[in-house]
């Protein structure tokens, strides 16, 4: 497992139903992309987060792939629908195969 | 003729975009829809004839770079302040203390330390930075071993005791037994260095708002360090920001820690006086 990988995400406590919301996504992570050298010069190997979904009730709202270039802390922000009153599910897969989660409540108010 | 007014008001409309971006603007800066920043401030009385007014380099920096500094979930230098919360909590050295062993209340007692920083220490008989406090700290009280002067956990463990000052005036002493470092500090902020033979002053007090290269030169004020770097997405301290300008007049630096830097830091810090703690804020 990477160092220092902490999920961040702000999802409005409430919502009307359907109203469609910002959410904002950060996890901390080095993103090391595979092309880079050390001093003794052998690559640093790869270690990126390859995956992030989130899903709302068990539906998917994204789905991204992630690629080497993407640069260390990805922050991903989008737009999505609550239809009802719910629980986003939002996770991110490492190239080492840990997978991060973490969760949050929308209330309809 | 009616080709040349054309032109000429072609020439005009393009500059006048470019000056407003070269020089300081007048946005407002509040953070988290609850802090409000003082970025603008009079200038203290000892820049009498240097400086009428002082500003945050934040009024320096594109609107894009603003921007994350109004919400701490865009603000990236909150992942460090978070990392160093664990390290703040986290037992350490050989008398299993943690920093949250003495100072249980991290909100409440370390309110406004960032402010008075660097500061007259009477027991140790020296001007301590906050870098030194800690590592004073967790030497004498924890038994655990220094963090390197302006490495990664002092810097995140600088911004997240600055955190708990931000929209507090910066306030340091001058005066009594700091005033001989301060002079010190002053002297080597007026003193040209390196090939390029430049001081402190030649960018930061005479050329403010003007650009360096196709950078914008601020007024080098300290209030919102540590700062959150995009060019190099991790926090740089005072000291490693000074150690950066001196190393771009193409001079030999001093080192972070050092006598020097830690006069100049208490010079510069007094020379923002009246702005508010930033930190962690967000520069290019």
């Amino acid at each position: 497992m990477a160092s220092g990988v902490k999920p961040r995400v702000k999802v409005p406590k409430t919502a009307a139903a359907g109203e469609a919301i910002t959410i904002k996504t950060l996890i901390s992570h080095k993103m090391e992309s595979g092309q880079r050298k050390d001093k003794e010069g052998n690559v640093i190997p790869r270690s990126i987060i390859n995956r992030f979904t989130c899903e709302f009730n068990g539906e998917s709202v994204v789905d991204v792939t992630l690629e080497p270039a993407i640069s260390t802390n990805p922050y991903f922000e989008f737009d999505a629908t609550v239809p009802e009153a719910g629980e986003f599910k939002f996770t991110w897969y490492d190239d080492d195969g840990s997978v991060y989660d973490t969760s949050k409540k929308v209330a309809i108010g | 003729m009616k080709f040349k007014a054309m032109t000429a008001i072609a020439a005009l409309a393009l500059s006048v975009p470019m000056l407003a971006y070269a020089e300081a603007d007048d946005d407002k800066l509040v953070t988290n829809e609850e802090i409000e920043m003082v970025t603008k401030a009079p200038a203290p009385a000892h820049l009498e004839g240097a400086l009428d007014e002082v500003m945050s380099g934040w009024h320096f920096r594109a609107d894009e770079t603003q921007e994350m500094q109004r919400d701490d979930f865009d603000n990236p230098g909150m992942i460090f302040v978070e990392t160093a919360l664990d390290e703040w909590n986290k037992v350490d050295g050989s008398e299993g203390k943690a920093c949250a062993s003495c100072h249980e209340d991290l909100e409440s007692d370390m309110k406004g330390v960032r402010a008075g920083y660097p500061k007259w220490n009477d027991n140790a008989e020296e001007v301590r930075t906050l870098a030194m406090q800690v590592n004073a700290c967790r030497e004498g009280q924890m038994g655990a071993e220094k963090w390197k002067y302006a490495g990664k956990e002092m810097a995140a463990m600088e911004a997240l005791i600055s955190v708990q000052s931000r929209g507090m005036p910066v306030d340091v002493a001058i005066d009594g037994p700091a005033e001989a470092t301060w002079e010190h500090g002053k002297e080597l902020y007026y003193t040209r260095t390196g090939q390029l033979d430049l001081s402190c002053a030649s960018c930061h007090e005479e050329n403010y708002g003007n650009r360096i290269r196709s950078d914008h030169l601020s007024q080098g004020q300290i209030n919102g360090f540590p700062v959150y770097r995009l060019k190099n997405a991790k926090l740089t301290t005072a000291h490693g920001r000074f150690k950066g300008c001196v190393r771009d007049t193409r001079a030999e630096t001093y080192k972070p820690g050092s006598e020097e830097f830690i006069a100049l830091e208490l010079y510069v810090a007094s020379r923002g006086n009246g702005l508010s703690v930033e930190a962690p804020s967000v520069r290019n």
